[in-house]
């Protein structure tokens, strides 16, 4: 071999050789989480590395289901926390993939508004599987030069009138909110709850979802899906998270959203540790950080939704004015009544029927009718 | 006269028997390491699909049922994603093939060498740039307000609404797979003698009639290897349907199988569709090894 | 030997393929340079501003650090038995000698989706630790095929009577190995090597399964396409890569051509 090939191969040997540049010196411990896009920012993030030592690797995922796979993924010994909605925490309450927390090492558990303390998504038994963190609505998201008169319902994303630019999101809890709109639209069909659709119901809704199939520009999975969509000229409205409107309004994008007269869906969000997490200490340190006030108003306020700690409601004021109010942080039952949390759609229709559809059927559905 | 006779068929023996260690020495490992590894884990993932899993808590059940292959075959979707993903999978290949060929000829036969061997690092510098960052890029060019429509509108010609449909994937995928199927026609085409082109203009054969009869044989084996990547990586790729694909009716059998295992947590209903790729692709590598592409790989 | 028409047809052709390689990859490069965090057309502005926070993006060095020690590795295995997988097929003849063919072109034949899920279930099944050692595997699966082909097909146009003169003239097997076998499948062996470690570099559909939490660069660049908000800092990351690659792969393109064996018959 010619001498330049040796020396390579020397400069690679000894390029292994050497620890991984870059690598913060970990005094604590890693903390390796899944999370909504948007839940794990450097702002608040990187304080909390420097004040506790403590690494945090985030991992993102778009739905629930895919927060359910990855924490069972290894044999659920992959990831320590997770920031479940209440289509997830029950799936993984059950299936012994989070263990229970002690709230009273949380300082601001107190402060929590009554209705989040111990929520049936999170507390089972009297047990707390998690700390609740933020909750908010699936929004109607809306371009405001391309679409006038502004819209107040959901029905302008079932109506032809914007063909081909409607965009939803690619997740078969999407059915809850065409179910939502049949409870409000069509009494008739007797849908009392989003989540419990007996066949006939079901059938009905996934008709409407089926209608609405040719409208669709694309069902977005990515939360950067829809933020291409709308800035670059693909869909004019859309069922989206409050964190797509604010980047694309940071990005100059002419939208605003809005939670429409029928109501809407929303999440209630809960940091879940781990059944094997190795890290337990920095688990609870993230806990009692991301509950402070200031921790809260701050990812209320860049993800836009609500906080579940009633003392971030000032912080919130302070950091951007109005927005106390603009999140409802300070008026949250009769808001909080309007929204419709996702849980995960069982068999058990609650009132001693037995034949509602399940969520694989919904699955299934889904990708029967994405086509 | 016959103690040499014994004495060579000694030598004869123990020198089959040195071979045959040396060749159990030599491959034993690298085939030891696929047998323990990638074929046991490949049984193991298609035995799980006669299992099925608990939908509440994702536990695998070790009970032997056919109903993952029954569900398959009874919903139309599948067999409708399954056609869908080969249809475009043949196209790509189709288009790699032809946008290939030309480019390929003009590399091996035509260039000087020192624009042969620019070609070569133009053709391999590609795959070096992140696959994700080049897929993403074509949002750029296919939007409505993209660079597609925007260079539409200039010439005077409508707007294309491409975004999002299986058009899109189409051509995101000829465009990402395209080295692959550059490098071995190209080898194939290297190889080819001179001396058999000037053999074919002495026979009276003009430039068509060679390139039909002597050069496209010839390099057929290359064209199959290259196909082999676009086929299968179009099989089972869910990623480009993910980013550029999208709309209704754009699922692949990647985005199934992925949904499957990744969000629904249903690995057997995952490894029962993965079949239709298994069975495709073994079909597919058997008639490529007739066409003896596995040499111009 | 062609018309001079066609000379010029197959170069503009090839002039406009080369064009549709690089137009996305061009976008990439100068959206490095987008004032804005969106991308959209045209281009909002130009800024560097992105360069700094990319270079010096802990996750980021972490994830790269550990692609290029996966990529390394994978190179290094796929080396050695790729290498003794084609000098056993050439030298030996055997029942299921196709086989073994086959069998390595497997991994790279199947759909990677399928690679992965196998690996991913096999190795929770074992127990085994989702790690640098999980994603190398991974990767090894379809880089060995690449060297075991280049160096087959090598071995395939090299005359036996080199390797028989040396040892006439007294070199025993190594020395024959090292001295004269080795050199000639050389290049070889680079050009596989390379066109393995890009692939590795590049992989994204098994290292999802393989790699448990941990980020190769391809899943950084993943999450960051999620995410949405610093897609400038991810097209600075593969600027900068693409810039840094020309080189070596420009490097080896010279090796490979001055110490090749014949290259025409």
């Amino acid at each position: 071999m010619t001498k330049v090939t040796w020396a390579l191969c020397a400069i690679v040997a000894v390029a292994l050789a050497f620890p991984a540049a870059g690598v913060t010196k970990q005094t604590g411990g890693t903390l390796n989480m899944i999370a909504w896009e948007g839940y794990l920012q450097p702002q608040w993030v990187t304080p909390f590395q420097k004040q506790t030592g403590c690494t945090i690797k985030p991992k993102y995922a778009g739905s629930s289901d895919e927060m359910v796979t990855l924490m069972r993924s290894g044999g659920g010994s992959q990831y320590d926390m997770v920031s479940a909605s209440g289509d997830a925490s029950l799936r993984l309450i059950y299936g012994h993939d989070v263990q229970t927390v002690d709230p009273s090492k949380v300082p601001d558990f107190k402060n929590f508004g009554k209705a989040f303390q111990s929520p049936p998504n999170n507390t089972v038994g009297g047990k707390h599987y998690g700390i609740s963190l933020q909750w908010g609505p699936n929004t109607l998201l809306y371009n405001t030069k391309k679409v006038t008169p502004a819209p107040t319902s959901w029905s302008v994303i079932y109506s032809p009138k914007y063909k081909g630019k409607i965009t939803v999101p690619d997740n078969p809890i999407q059915i809850a909110d065409a179910a939502l709109y049949l409870m409000k639209t069509k009494p008739s069909l007797g849908i009392k709850d989003s989540y419990e659709l007996n066949p006939a119901q079901f059938t009905a809704t996934i008709n409407l979802l089926k209608q609405q199939k040719p409208l669709i520009k694309k069902y977005w999975a990515l939360a950067s899906d829809e933020i291409d969509l709308f800035k670059n000229g693909d869909a004019t409205v859309g069922a989206a998270w409050p964190y797509q409107t604010n980047t694309l309004i940071a990005a100059k994008a002419p939208v605003k959203d809005l939670v429409p007269k029928e109501g809407a869906t929303g999440w209630l969000d809960t940091w879940m540790v781990s059944a094997h997490t190795k890290n337990l200490a920095c688990a609870y340190k993230w806990l009692a950080y991301v509950s402070t006030p200031k921790v809260q108003a701050e990812q209320a306020i860049y993800f836009g939704e609500t906080p579940v700690n009633s003392k971030a409601c000032p912080i919130m004021d302070k950091l951007s004015k109005g927005s106390c109010e603009q999140y409802h942080a300070n008026a949250p039952l009769k808001y909080f009544k309007q929204i419709y949390f996702w849980k995960t759609p069982i068999a058990d229709c609650g009132n001693g029927q037995k034949n509602c559809m399940d969520y694989t059927k919904w699955q299934q559905a889904w990708t029967q009718l994405k086509g | 006269m016959a103690a040499s006779l014994d004495a060579a068929q000694g030598l004869i023996s123990r020198r089959r028997a040195r071979r045959f260690g040396g060749a159990l020495a030599l491959l034993g490992t690298p085939i030891g390491f696929f047998l323990a590894v990638y074929l046991a884990a490949l049984a193991a993932l298609f035995v799980s699909a006669f299992w099925t899993v608990n939908s509440f808590t994702g536990e695998l059940q070790h009970v032997w049922t056919w109903s993952n292959f029954t569900t398959l075959w009874h919903g139309s979707i599948y067999r409708t994603v399954a056609l869908r993903t080969i249809g475009i999978a043949a196209a790509v290949t189709i288009t790699d093939a032809l946008l290939a060929f030309p480019f390929a000829y003009f590399m091996a036969r035509v260039a000087g060498p020192r624009v042969r061997a620019a070609l070569f690092v133009l053709t391999l510098l590609p795959l070096w740039a992140s696959y994700l960052a080049r897929v993403y890029a074509w949002r750029l060019i296919l939007d409505h307000d993209g660079l597609l429509n925007w260079s539409l509108q200039k010439v005077g010609l409508p707007a294309a609404n491409i975004a999002y449909t299986n058009t899109a994937v189409w051509i995101v995928f000829s465009y990402i797979w395209l080295p692959f199927m550059i490098l071995p026609v190209y080898a194939a085409l290297e190889r080819i003698p001179h001396s058999y082109l000037e053999a074919s203009r002495d026979l009276g054969a003009r430039g068509g009639r060679t390139l039909r009869s002597v050069i496209l044989p010839l390099a057929l084996p290359g064209v199959v290897a290259g196909s082999i990547f676009t086929f299968s990586l179009t099989l089972g790729d869910y990623i480009t349907p993910l980013l550029v694909g999208g709309g209704g009716g754009t699922q692949f059998i990647g985005n199934v199988v992925y949904d499957s295992v990744n969000i629904s947590s249903n690995l057997p209903f995952a490894a029962a569709y993965a079949t239709v790729p298994l069975v495709v692709m073994g079909a597919y590598l058997l008639t490529a090894r007739r066409l003896g592409a596995f040499e111009a790989l | 030997m062609e018309r001079r028409s066609t000379k010029i047809a197959l170069a503009a052709f090839t002039a406009l393929v080369l064009a549709f390689l690089y137009v996305p990859i061009a976008l990439v490069c100068v959206y490095a340079f987008n004032k804005s965090n969106v991308q959209s057309w045209p281009i909002a502005g130009f800024t560097t501003k992105w360069f700094s926070p990319a270079i010096h993006d802990t996750a980021m060095q972490t994830s790269l650090w550990l692609s290029l020690k996966a990529a390394a590795f994978a190179t290094l295995a796929a080396l050695v038995l790729g290498t003794m997988a084609a000098f056993g097929v050439h030298r030996f003849r055997f029942f299921g000698r196709e086989l073994v063919s086959f069998v390595l072109v497997l991994p790279i034949a199947l759909p990677g989706i399928i690679t992965g899920m196998a690996l991913n279930s096999y190795f929770t099944f074992w127990k085994v630790n989702f790690s640098l050692v999980t994603i190398v595997i991974g990767h090894a699966t379809f880089c060995v095929v690449i060297v075991y082909n280049n160096v087959l097909a090598r071995l395939r146009r090299v005359p036996a009577s080199l390797e028989e003169a040396s040892m006439d003239l007294g070199a025993n097997r190594f020395q024959t190995f090292r001295l004269v076998t080795l050199p000639t499948i050389s290049t070889a062996l680079v050009s596989g090597a390379l066109l393995a470690f890009a692939l590795s570099f590049d992989e994204v559909i098994v290292t999802t399964f393989t790699a448990g939490a941990q980020n190769t660069l391809p899943l950084w660049i993943l999450g960051s396409i999620r995410l949405g908000q610093q897609l400038p800092k991810v097209n600075v990351v593969v600027f900068l890569i693409l810039a840094f690659t020309v080189v070596p792969v420009l490097l080896a393109q010279r090796l490979t051509r001055e110490s090749g064996i014949l290259r025409t018959e």
